[in-house]
């Protein structure tokens, strides 16, 4: 309800231009970061709130200087804290739209006990996760997200860690609201950032992106120009699951598994064909989704679960009116002189 | 303690008058301990006594039964003058057990008046305890004045056939010990069955019996004209006012809650438990319909980060941690300094390092308060002295964080939290103004690092027109707030945090003297120990030795005519619980004195004597 009742809406019309900083931009040239800046200028207008009550709070990484590029209320924080930061601002002003710009480091690493407890309380604030599978700003080692096997500064034999599945960290938090889009889908960004501001609670949306210096073409086998269509699955609410250059391909639930097909082949009909329910409460198959990865499945892009549970700040809320209607310590004055007092 | 005796014509009995008395109620844990002590100290305030008390209880909550580990006890120091600490030695000692008069009898006066429950004394009770013999019987306890009583026995002849389940009427035994020790200071009944009606107010059959037992007991010692001689302390000369009885802990929570009140900045609070801070976080958890926001965070940082964060968006940010919290805490406190927001960091200091003694008090983390960062890194540093005055200090450390835009710690200890004092109730009206420098929509001159002359920049509050900007851990540029590298702005910036921390001594009380402002030797110390000190200090004076007593409360920056009172003492003494760290931080601040040292790393409080002996001892010499 936050987009409707507690955060001011603007009266004014917005443009891109009420949102652009007067900074200097310090992304490597080609950084994945450059497409997500220019998708929040253009999307932050069409939300609609006041241009004051946008809040960016970040944590430490290249990530992290977003607060610095765009022109709202923001607040650059330590290594791994963001959210925790992000969760005092939007607790003590929940007229604000918060939002919190974060890496695989900074939240999955030094942070990722603060990042599985901001999810498991749905406070109601934006996660744009950008991951790249590296550190950038400490020049290339490994990071919690690093592909089993990936070579960097820190693993010059390769890394011996599984990576952790964000969707699934969050999914496992109780996470209402989760989407995963890719750095060179500029719309699907935009549309997704959309959904996430409209979203009451924790919303997490994963952003594969670049890091043209240290991880170039990490993404390459989901975003390559020519694997993309086929590794690439767009969902949308109520629709099937069809994916591939010719929009021919599916996936379909067979085995307690999920598994891609090609429409009018092995006699799958397009009826066969999963439909994606994002408000699905049941986490089953959200999961399934958010797991798949190529060669034999495509990655799943846009929301992958979108559930409505009472946020952490309105429960806040709602038990101070209830105090505040009930209690008959109305002031510090009636506190102290509460309980057992006596006069000399 | 001072005694006149008067003959009580009725009974035949002598009735001892005494100025204060030290009564320490001990136990196994789950003996109730706690609740016999409070009802006891509780009497006594209403009865118009002054009294401090501490409850001493063991960092397992339910050890193994009988034995030393699992000995909770709870003294209470009541007076008909000024008391200012829950006391050294005991005058009475009431042992539910063996291992509870094991652990307690070193702290127990010569002569002291011994209550002991003898039915648990039997040889496996003994033994568990660490006894090789019965020391009711061996006559190890000759030196005192012992009541070796069948309290058990007793306890269950009177109650039953009023209860149907013995067993758990037996928990009752503590209400019949109690009843015997009213009579010994000829305490009102009544008052006690008011409170024991209150704190099972929803339990009307526990409370009843419970009164019957407390009675019972105080009957059994009346009929049994078991003290030839009784206690009275007669009601303390206090100011005329309302008066409450409270816990350091809780008047932390007040103290903040009454800033925030007067600030208008709502409160929020982010921590994390803690012992012995916790009691903090769970009073302000109460007090919602003041609306105070407490976020029970994942661990320190998050606490610490979450209030940051509250602070920036508008609120008075409150964190509440001890010792091993406040490290965690410091790459944080640095984020507050350098972004330059009101943020107030309550340390209730234990023993240390690490995980140290949990439940025991020392005053080990000024350094950590004071240095305790990367970088240059100055914040506001304060101490309480007293459980009541907990409030006050509370309350400037919000003003001084909200007013100067730094973040302030406050240090009190777990003897200062968990004990509880006699608390004059204030009036809001009469507590001084707090008036955060909060920048207006639309100021065309705001800058996020513009200052005022008190080098103070603006609070601009998220959601306030025209005033969109950015802080965060990167040095700022003067004025403007952008991230710099710049070299000499890094050092100008420096300066200013620096200088707007000192100047915050400009607004703060000047430091007073107990005694003659100048002399032979001037005391120092700061914190938890003002009772302890002040105490030995009044003998000194008594003594008639040139003495006098400077307790501080503003550390950081220090008082400004700290030099000026230094400056009339031939000699100096700094006298704290851990190894010198205040001593060495006069040293660096104002080096043209010249300190002694007198230092205890215990876990416990200081003793009237040892400082005596050390002043005494520094005197003498040339």
């Amino acid at each position: 309800m936050a987009i409707e009742n507690t955060i001011d809406k603007s009266n004014e019309e917005l443009s891109k231009q009420d949102f652009v900083s007067d900074q200097m931009v310090k992304w490597c040239p080609g950084c994945g970061a450059h497409a997500i800046l220019a998708s929040v200028a253009k999307v932050f207008p069409e939300i609609g709130y006041k241009k004051e009550n946008f809040c960016f709070v970040s944590g430490i990484g290249c990530s992290s200087r977003f607060p610095y590029y765009v022109n709202t209320y923001g607040f650059h924080g330590i290594h791994g804290r963001a959210n925790p930061i992000a969760t005092g601002v939007k607790v003590s002003n929940p007229h604000l739209s918060v939002w919190i710009a974060t890496g695989d480091g900074d939240s999955m690493a030094i942070g990722g006990n603060h990042f599985i407890h901001i999810v498991r309380r749905n406070v109601d604030v934006n996660i744009m996760l950008f991951n790249n599978h590296i550190y950038g700003l400490t020049k290339g080692q490994y990071s919690p997200t690093t592909p089993m096997g990936s070579k960097t500064k820190t693993s010059p034999q390769g890394t011996i860690e599984q990576p952790f599945n964000t969707a699934n960290l969050v999914m496992g938090a109780k996470g209402t609201f989760f989407a995963r889009v890719v750095d060179t889908r500029p719309g699907l960004m935009t549309d997704v950032m959309y959904e996430a501001a409209k979203h009451d609670g924790t919303s997490v949306v994963e952003i594969l992106q670049n890091c043209i210096i240290f991880a170039d073409k990490t993404h390459e086998d989901i975003t390559g120009k020519d694997v993309k269509d086929d590794n690439q699955l767009l969902l949308k609410h109520g629709e099937p699951m069809i994916f591939g250059k010719n929009k021919d391909k599916g996936i379909v639930y067979r085995d307690g598994a999920l598994m891609a097909v090609t429409i009018g082949e092995d006699g799958f009909k397009l009826e066969d064909i999963l439909v994606h329910d994002q408000y699905r409460y049941n986490p089953g198959l959200q999961r399934m989704l958010a797991r798949m990865h190529p060669p034999k499945l495509p990655v799943a892009l846009g929301v992958i679960r979108s559930v409505v549970a009472p946020t952490y700040d309105d429960l806040v809320e709602e038990q101070i009116e209830y105090a505040k209607a009930n209690d008959p310590i109305k002031c510090v004055d009636d506190l102290l002189n509460s309980g057992d007092t006596w006069e000399l | 303690m001072h005694r006149t005796q008067i003959q009580n014509i009725m009974t035949n009995n002598k009735i001892i008058e005494l100025d204060d008395a030290v009564v320490k109620f001990v136990g196994d844990s789950g003996d109730g301990m706690q609740v016999t002590g409070t009802l006891f100290s509780d009497t006594a305030a209403l009865m118009g006594n002054d009294l401090a008390t501490f409850p001493d209880y063991p960092a397992e909550i339910r050890a193994p039964h009988n034995t030393i580990a699992g000995v909770s006890g709870f003294q209470v120091h009541i007076g008909k003058r000024r008391i200012h600490t829950s006391g050294d030695n005991c005058d009475v000692l009431v042992a539910m057990n063996p291992a509870s008069l094991k652990a307690n009898l070193k702290w127990c006066k010569p002569n002291a008046t011994l209550i002991i429950d003898n039915d648990i004394f039997d040889v496996s009770g003994c033994e568990k305890a660490g006894y090789a013999s019965n020391p009711l019987t061996d006559n190890s306890l000759n030196g005192y004045k012992l009541y070796s009583l069948p309290i058990s026995t007793l306890t269950k002849n009177f109650i039953e056939g009023k209860v149907g389940d013995v067993k758990l009427g037996m928990r009752t035994k503590n209400m019949f010990l109690l009843g015997i020790v009213y009579n010994l200071f000829g305490m009102d009944l009544k008052t006690a069955h008011h409170l024991i009606g209150k704190r099972f107010k929803k339990k009307a059959s526990v409370a009843e019996l419970n009164k019957e037992v407390i009675s019972a007991g105080y009957q059994y010692a009346e009929e049994h004209n078991l003290f030839t001689e009784k206690f009275h302390v007669g009601p303390a000369d206090l100011e005329k006012g309302a008066y409450r009885n409270i816990t350091g802990n809780v008047a932390t929570a007040w103290g903040l809650l009454a800033a925030s009140e007067k600030s208008g900045r709502p409160l929020f609070l982010g921590s994390y438990p803690i012992t012995p801070a916790t009691e903090i976080l769970m009073e302000l958890a109460q007090h919602k319909s003041l609306g105070a926001k407490v976020f029970q965070a994942e661990d320190e940082i998050a606490g610490i980060c979450s209030a940051i964060g509250a602070s920036f968006s508008g609120s008075m940010a409150c964190t509440t941690t001890s010792g091993p919290g406040l490290s965690l805490k410091s790459e944080a406190i640095g984020l507050a300094v350098i972004t330059e927001l009101p943020l107030i960091i309550v340390n209730v200091q234990r023993g240390g390092p690490s995980t140290g003694l949990p439940t025991k008090s020392e005053q080990s983390d000024l350094y950590q308060a004071l240095y305790g960062r990367n970088g240059e890194c100055p914040v506001i540093v304060i101490a309480a002295s007293t459980a009541a005055n907990c409030f006050y200090y509370a309350y400037m450390a919000a003003k001084f964080s909200l007013e100067h835009m730094t973040p302030v710690i406050l240090l009190t200890d777990g003897y200062l939290g968990l004990g509880s004092q006699i608390f004059k109730i204030p009036k809001m009206s009469e507590l001084p103004e707090i008036k955060p420098p909060i920048a207006e929509a639309n100021d065309p001159d705001f800058k996020p690092y513009r200052r005022d002359n008190r080098l103070v920049r603006k609070w601009a509050i998220p959601g306030t027109i025209g005033l969109r900007h950015r802080v965060g851990g990167l040095e700022k540029l003067d004025i403007e707030g952008t991230v710099s590298t710049d070299p000499l702005n890094h050092q100008k910036m420096s300066e200013y945090r620096l200088q707007k921390v000192l100047k915050v001594a400009d607004y703060m009380p000047e430091q007073d003297v107990y005694g003659e402002d100048s002399g032979d030797l001037l005391v120092v110390s700061w914190g938890g120990t003002q009772g302890a000190v002040r105490s030995s200090v009044k003998h000194m004076i008594k003594d008639g030795k040139k003495v006098s007593h400077a307790h501080f409360h503003y550390i950081m920056p220090l008082p400004k005519n700290t030099a000026a009172i230094f400056s009339r003492f031939k000699k100096i003494i700094v006298c704290e619980l851990n190894m010198g760290q205040f001593v060495n931080y006069l040293r660096a601040s104002l080096p043209e004195y010249k300190y002694e040292q007198y230092n205890k790393i215990q876990g416990l409080p200081f003793l009237v004597a040892e400082l005596k002996a050390k002043y005494n001892q520094i005197l003498e010499e040339k």
